[in-house]
Parts: C-alpha cells; sequence; structure tokens
C-alpha cells in the first residue's frame, strides 16, 4: 500500500516539475550565443561594447514599434501593412515640438532637454493615437477576415499619409538633432557608448517592462492574450472584443508614435518614407518573435538590432541581407517563430 | 412548463451552405435537455446559433422571452453572454498559454483578480474537479484531456448562470471523468441550472436528460421526456440508429 502511495506520489511530482518547466530559455540562448559570438569575431572589445549598445537600442526602438502590430495582428488577423505611417507622423510631430521649444533643447540642463525630448514623445504619441483611432475605423474596420484587401487598402492608407505628411512638412528631409547634453558619449574604458542609445536603451526596457505588468498581471491584458488565442472564446465569456482591439489599436498606433520619435532622433533626421523604411523591419521582427507573442517580438527584434550592427561592421556588403537570412534561419529552426502563440 | 430558451424557425446557413433547416427547439427552465443526433446533424450548430456566433438568417431566438437571435434581434455573442448563457464548445476553447487561474479570472466577468472570485464557489468547484486547485498556477495547456474538459465546465460556473451550453463534454473521456462531470451537472442540476447538452455518449445521456430533441438534417425531428426515449428500443433504433443493448 505505502509502495503504491510513494509511486503514485512521485510520479505527480514528476507530473508537475514537468509542468513548471514551462519556460522557454532556447531564444534567450540564441541571443547570448550571438552577443558571445560576435565578440571574438570583432576582436575589439571596446568595438564590440560599442556596437552591442547600439545594436540594443536599435532593437529596443523596434520592439516599440512592432509590439502593437503583433498585438493588432494576433488580436484580430489584421494585416496592417500602414503601421509605418504612425512611426513617420511620430517622427514629423518630434520636429515640430523640438524646434518649438528650441530653447529647451539648447540649453546646458539635463533636465529641460529631457523635458523637451518627452514632450515631444507625449505628443507624438497623442497624435498617432488619434490618426490610429480614424485609421481603424476609416481604413481597417470594412476590411476585417479579409487578408488581400487589408495589405492593400493599409498600404494606400500609408501612402496616402506619407503624401499629406509632405504637405504639412514637406517632401525634403528635416533634421531632429539631439538635445544639448544627450549628444556625444560616455566613454567606458576603451568603448565609447553614445549617450542617446543608453536613454534608448532606458526607454525601451521601461515600455517593455510597462507591456509585461499589463499583459501579466491585469485583466485587460489577460483579456488581449487570450483574444489573440481564441478571440471567438473571449466573446463568448462576455467580452466585446472590437472595443478591446480598438483600444489595442489606438496603443499599438501610440507606441508606433513613440517609437518614430526614437527612430527619428536615432537617426537624427526624418524623412517622409521613414515609415516605409521601418516597416520591412518591424514585418521581420513580428515573424521571427511569432505573430501574436509579445515576449517572442522583444526577443525578436533585439536579434534584427544586434545583426544589423554587427554585420553592419563585420560585412557591410551582406548587412543588408543579414536580417532576412536571419528570419530565414530562424523559420528553418522554428516554422511558427520564437514564442509561437498556441491555438493559431 | 417555462421555457427560459426557445427557438422557432431557426434556419442558419454558413457561407453557401444550408445548415439549419427551421429548428424548433423548447429548453424549460432548472432542467437538463438533450441534444441528440448523428453527426453533421446540427446540433453544434444550433448551439453556436443560440450563442450568436453564427446569425440565424431567419426564425428567432428567445431567452426568457427576449429575442436574442434572429433577422430582428441585434444582439451580439458578448451581450447573449453577459444576458447568462454561459458556452463550452466542443473544442473546450481553453486558454491554453495562460495559467488555469487566469482562465477562472476571465470566466468570472465581475473579478479582476483570482482574489475576487467567490471564494465559497471556488471550494466548491475545487470540490467538484480537484485536479483544478492542484494545477491552479500551472498553464492550461499542460492539462490533460479530462482536466481541460473540467477547467471548460468550471469556467462556464464560476459565476451563476442560467443557461448552460454544452457540447459533446464526454468526448474522448475515460468512465471515470464521465462520472465525475455527471456527479458536476447533478449538483448543477440541483441548483436550478439550465442545460442544453449536446451528447453523443446514450448513458450519459440517460442518466442526465429530463428532456431530448432529436436532430437529424438540421432539424429538430423528436422532443419529449427523456425516460421516454431511453425505454423505448425502437424509437431509438429509428432516431439514433441505435439499439440501447449494445451500449449497455
Amino acid at each position: 500500500m505505502n509502495a503504491t502511495t510513494t509511486t503514485a506520489g512521485s510520479a505527480s511530482t514528476r507530473s508537475v516539475l514537468k509542468l513548471k518547466a514551462e519556460f522557454d530559455w532556447k531564444p534567450i540562448a540564441l541571443l547570448v550565443v550571438v552577443l558571445l559570438l560576435a565578440w571574438p569575431l570583432i576582436g575589439s572589445s571596446s568595438t564590440w561594447v560599442t556596437l552591442s549598445v547600439a545594436g540594443l537600442a536599435m532593437g529596443l526602438i523596434i520592439f516599440i514599434i512592432a509590439s502593437g502590430l503583433t498585438l493588432i495582428f494576433g488580436l484580430m488577423d489584421v494585416l496592417n501593412f500602414g503601421h509605418g505611417v504612425f512611426i513617420a507622423l511620430g517622427a514629423f510631430v518630434a520636429t515640430s515640438v523640438l524646434g518649438g521649444m528650441a530653447d529647451w533643447t539648447a540649453s546646458d540642463s539635463v533636465l529641460r532637454n529631457l523635458g523637451a525630448v518627452f514632450v515631444a514623445m507625449l505628443v507624438a504619441m497623442a497624435a498617432a493615437g488619434a490618426l490610429g483611432l480614424a485609421f481603424e475605423r476609416v481604413i481597417v474596420r470594412p476590411v476585417y477576415g479579409q487578408h488581400l484587401k487589408q495589405i492593400l487598402i493599409t498600404m494606400g492608407g500609408m501612402i496616402v499619409g506619407e503624401e499629406l505628411i509632405k504637405v504639412v512638412w514637406g517632401p525634403q528631409q528635416i533634421p531632429l538633432p539631439l538635445p544639448t547634453t544627450l549628444r556625444g558619449s560616455f566613454v567606458v574604458g576603451d568603448a565609447s557608448i553614445e549617450k542617446y542609445r543608453v536613454l534608448a536603451v532606458v526607454i525601451g526596457l521601461i515600455v517593455f517592462a510597462v507591456l509585461l505588468y499589463v499583459l501579466n498581471r491585469t485583466k485587460l491584458g489577460l483579456l488581449v492574450r487570450a483574444g489573440v488565442q481564441d478571440r471567438e472564446m473571449v466573446e463568448s465569456l462576455g467580452y466585446r472584443i472590437r472595443r478591446l482591439f480598438v483600444g489595442v489599436f489606438v496603443a499599438g498606433s501610440a507606441l508606433a508614435g513613440l517609437g518614430g520619435v526614437m527612430w527619428g532622433l536615432y537617426q537624427q533626421s526624418v524623412v517622409p518614407q521613414i515609415g516605409a523604411q521601418v516597416n520591412i523591419l518591424i514585418f521581420i521582427v513580428i515573424i521571427i518573435g511569432g505573430l501574436g507573442s509579445t515576449f517572442g517580438c522583444f526577443v525578436g527584434a533585439l536579434l534584427v538590432g544586434l545583426m544589423a550592427n554587427y554585420t553592419g561592421y563585420l560585412a557591410p556588403k551582406v548587412a543588408l541581407f543579414s536580417n532576412i537570412g536571419l528570419m530565414v534561419a530562424i523559420l528553418l529552426w522554428r516554422p511558427q517563430g520564437l514564442y509561437p502563440v498556441t491555438n493559431r | 412548463m417555462t421555457a427560459v430558451l426557445e427557438l422557432k424557425g431557426v434556419h442558419t446557413h454558413i457561407g453557401a451552405y444550408h445548415i439549419l433547416h427551421g429548428v424548433d427547439l423548447h429548453v424549460p427552465a432548472s432542467e437538463v435537455t438533450m441534444l441528440l443526433g448523428r453527426n453533421g446533424a446540427g446540433k453544434t450548430t444550433t448551439l453556436r446559433t443560440i450563442m450568436g456566433l453564427w446569425a440565424a438568417s431567419s426564425g428567432s431566438v428567445r431567452f426568457k422571452g427576449r429575442a436574442i437571435g434572429g433577422p430582428e434581434a441585434q444582439q451580439r455573442t458578448p451581450e447573449i453572454a453577459q444576458a447568462g448563457i454561459a458556452y463550452v464548445p466542443e473544442s473546450m476553447g481553453i486558454f491554453t498559454d495562460l495559467s488555469v487561474k487566469e482562465n477562472m479570472v476571465l470566466a468570472a466577468r465581475a473579478a479582476r483578480r483570482a482574489e475576487e472570485l467567490d471564494s465559497r464557489r471556488l471550494e466548491w468547484i475545487f470540490g467538484l474537479f480537484p485536479a483544478l486547485k492542484k494545477f491552479w498556477l500551472y498553464p492550461a495547456g499542460k492539462l490533460s484531456g479530462g482536466q481541460k474538459q473540467m477547467l471548460a465546465l468550471a469556467r462556464a460556473i464560476v459565476e451563476p448562470r442560467e443557461v448552460l451550453l454544452i457540447d459533446e463534454p464526454s468526448k474522448g473521456l475515460a468512465p471515470s471523468i464521465i462520472n465525475n462531470l455527471i456527479d458536476a451537472f447533478h449538483q448543477l442540476k440541483a441548483q436550478s441550472t439550465t442545460i442544453l447538452l449536446v451528447e453523443q455518449n446514450f448513458q450519459m445521456a440517460k442518466a442526465l436528460g429530463d428532456r431530448v430533441a432529436v436532430m437529424d438534417n438540421g432539424r429538430v425531428v423528436h422532443s419529449g421526456a427523456m425516460a421516454e426515449l431511453a425505454e423505448d428500443a425502437r424509437l431509438q433504433q429509428r432516431l439514433l440508429g441505435l439499439s440501447l443493448g449494445a451500449h449497455q
């Protein structure tokens, strides 16, 4: 009797242990492997640190932009090829806001400089969020469930958006200089780390932490995660998923606007085609990450950012191909992406 | 006998296919109504039409006298659920990436977090399905088929609902788990919950059903007391093509 109980007990412990080993560390390990492999290839530790920080900063900016898009796709199967217009709007709004706050950006005070950047970010997010609301209602809503039409009309929406941006801000490239105290670099040992990239990493991590908190610790987040898996069941439980989707679309657009400001400051200039330029990268990221997965999007964005910077230094000629190559390699390994959303 | 749920002449089309051809169904309050019929008879479509997941192209679906389905009704699935109807689909609809706890919190519309769940009701549910307590914090996707079915049912009853629509809960489950489910349904019935249950397992239907409706080709071809059908082997043979002897 005792022996039977013990056997049953250990079987149950085993099953509990098996259940506990749920988190998939392999994609994180891949990220670490990429970081470590680049070190000997680059040769110089200081260059490796500089490139890694640049890669992480770029990755986190792409994550901010792509996180909304992956949830928009996950929740309603909407392929929004017009996401780039929110990036462009955010970046152009930032040129106006920072231009209007020239005395703040030219000041030697860190607080005033950061204040100007945060005001630009907030205004850009509000503008992109408002445009997102209109975009969802006018362009996306009539084509729910029709992928081909979604691709065509959202791309069309982005083209119209770009042209409208040219009407307001002109077709030429507009400089977006960093505020005084954010220019230049910190020097750590032999490595030089640009100050703005550190700020981008910090903001990217804050956005990631807030997203993780909302998705994992609030009922709203539970609804979004559940909706990504099975929206019909969420409706059957009594929740209006359309309303939730509009909220996610607006939030995703606002995040793209924030990403646009950060990308513009990263490049220190803005062109109306900025959205279309980043669009390819963000689609690579959400496909690598697993459509609908926020954590996958985070890891995918960091991989893309690091890869772009490492290959740009090591083999500039293949740099353009590197992200497509990365996507192909990851899809050969995991056809559904790094963190596939089940039920999809 | 008051009908809490009533379907009259319901037709449902899915794309080019005409699935329901005028379903008339009367679901009395506080009883278990079994919906039987061969595969493809239209049972699942009937439940989905009641739930508003597929629209009735004509006819009417009424819940406590109020139109919730049909061309004139404005109700959509979330409003139908909020009115007090819970649905457990054949696929169970478990959110596999969410934990058991998160699945339950989501199903309880009044609760924002687990601490706000009705603790007495939760203890009752744990009494019915102890596995859910054991695996409370684990991803629902890791549960066995039987445990997932328990979670699907637990989700539907985490808050009191007037009507439960349940699609083939016994499918693919071991007899001991089926007995567990039957026990749960008996307790729900004792609390005056109205249940409309699609089932292929005739023994389970016999054990639970007060009323029965048999469907064929998108219509209800027989309705009456379950006991009557259970005792009439010829009627079973005619309606369901089964001989009770073979199932005993």
